[in-house]
């Protein structure tokens, strides 16, 4: 642990939260945020950011949850888990990340469906009823409207790249 | 806002065009950082200068002298050092199969080059703030695909 290294007191708050038991001074947190990079890890050293990021593992997790249907209101969900007003939640979310709250949570819908087209367990029907769509038209309407592809020319796409490697990583084999 | 600007590399051997999309991302008033090359070759080794820092996103002109769009695009997917590239691919066609065959090579978008200025700002300005959602939450670069 990074924090003992550097001599800091901390205690864990659960999630992905550290609270510091006394300030540190400017030279050791950037040594700390440095020596943490190498490890991929970033810190979150504003409370702005914090929240954009509670928000962002809060539909995460409201999208993957294996629950069915997940949830019924997702305004009314983000607004109870972080306890705050879905109005503040959107607004900062617009100020900080260059999207909008309703925006990013659809594109992070189209992205689990096209996990789930790739894995290719569930047809497009119950993909939809998954992520609570009300029908399998909505769902791939708004997967073209979001990537401008149908589900069936993504999948189609990803088939063939997929092949176009084995064909090469073959011929890699055959000329080695 | 983001503190650090969004790094844009173009590359486009037609000088008009060049123009226009640096017109175009100035007005767009997001915090980024524009770098234009004109052919290929110049693309690949700006890419492969370990002293320049890599880009967010690549605007790839498919139709260049010295290397096309297309060799660039297996260059980069082959290199392992460039592989989580973002590339857009930046073309005049808009057939079907010029787009598909695209993203079977790698790209990750795919843009039918627009013709007045508006629809330019608006496309670039999509292209850029949903390739940024991808950076800023860790999200799986390899399903990215965004036809425009």
């Amino acid at each position: 642990m990074e924090l003992d290294h550097l001599g800091i007191d901390y205690a864990f708050l659960g999630g992905n939260e550290v609270e510091l038991k006394s300030s540190i001074p400017a030279g050791l947190f950037c040594q700390l945020k440095e020596n943490l990079a190498s490890f991929g890890i970033s810190i979150v050293d504003n409370q702005k950011d914090l929240l954009v990021q509670k928000i962002k593992d809060a539909i995460l997790e409201m999208i993957y949850s294996e629950e069915n249907p997940p949830v019924s209101k997702t305004s009314v969900y983000l607004s109870e888990k972080l306890n705050l007003s879905y109005g503040h939640l959107t607004n900062l979310f617009s100020e900080e990340t260059l999207t909008t709250l309703e925006n990013y949570i659809i594109l992070q819908k189209i992205e689990r469906a096209k996990d789930l087209i790739i894995h290719g367990e569930y047809n497009l029907t119950e993909i939809a009823d998954k992520l609570n769509y009300s029908s399998v038209a909505h769902l791939s309407n708004q997967f073209k409207k979001t990537t401008g592809l149908t589900p069936s020319a993504f999948q189609r796409i990803v088939n063939k790249r997929k092949q176009a490697k084995q064909i090469s990583s073959k011929q890699e084999l055959t000329s080695n | 806002m983001n503190k650090k600007p969004i790094k844009i590399l173009l590359a486009d051997d037609d000088e008009d065009d060049r123009l226009f999309f640096k017109e175009a991302i100035d007005e767009l008033n997001l915090n980024t950082e524009l770098t234009i090359v004109e052919d290929g070759e110049k693309l690949m080794n700006n890419l492969l200068d370990p002293t320049i820092e890599m880009p967010h996103v690549i605007f790839l002109d498919l139709n260049m002298p010295c290397k096309s769009g297309m060799e660039c695009l297996s260059e980069i997917r082959d290199s392992e050092l460039l592989a989580s590239l973002t590339v857009a691919i930046y073309s005049t066609s808009s057939s079907e199969e010029d787009i598909e065959q695209s993203f079977v090579k790698g790209a990750n978008i795919y843009i039918k080059k627009p013709n007045d200025f508006e629809s330019l700002k608006k496309v670039l300005n999509r292209v850029i703030t949903t390739n940024w959602q991808y950076f800023s939450s860790g999200m799986n670069k390899e399903n990215f695909l965004l036809s425009i």
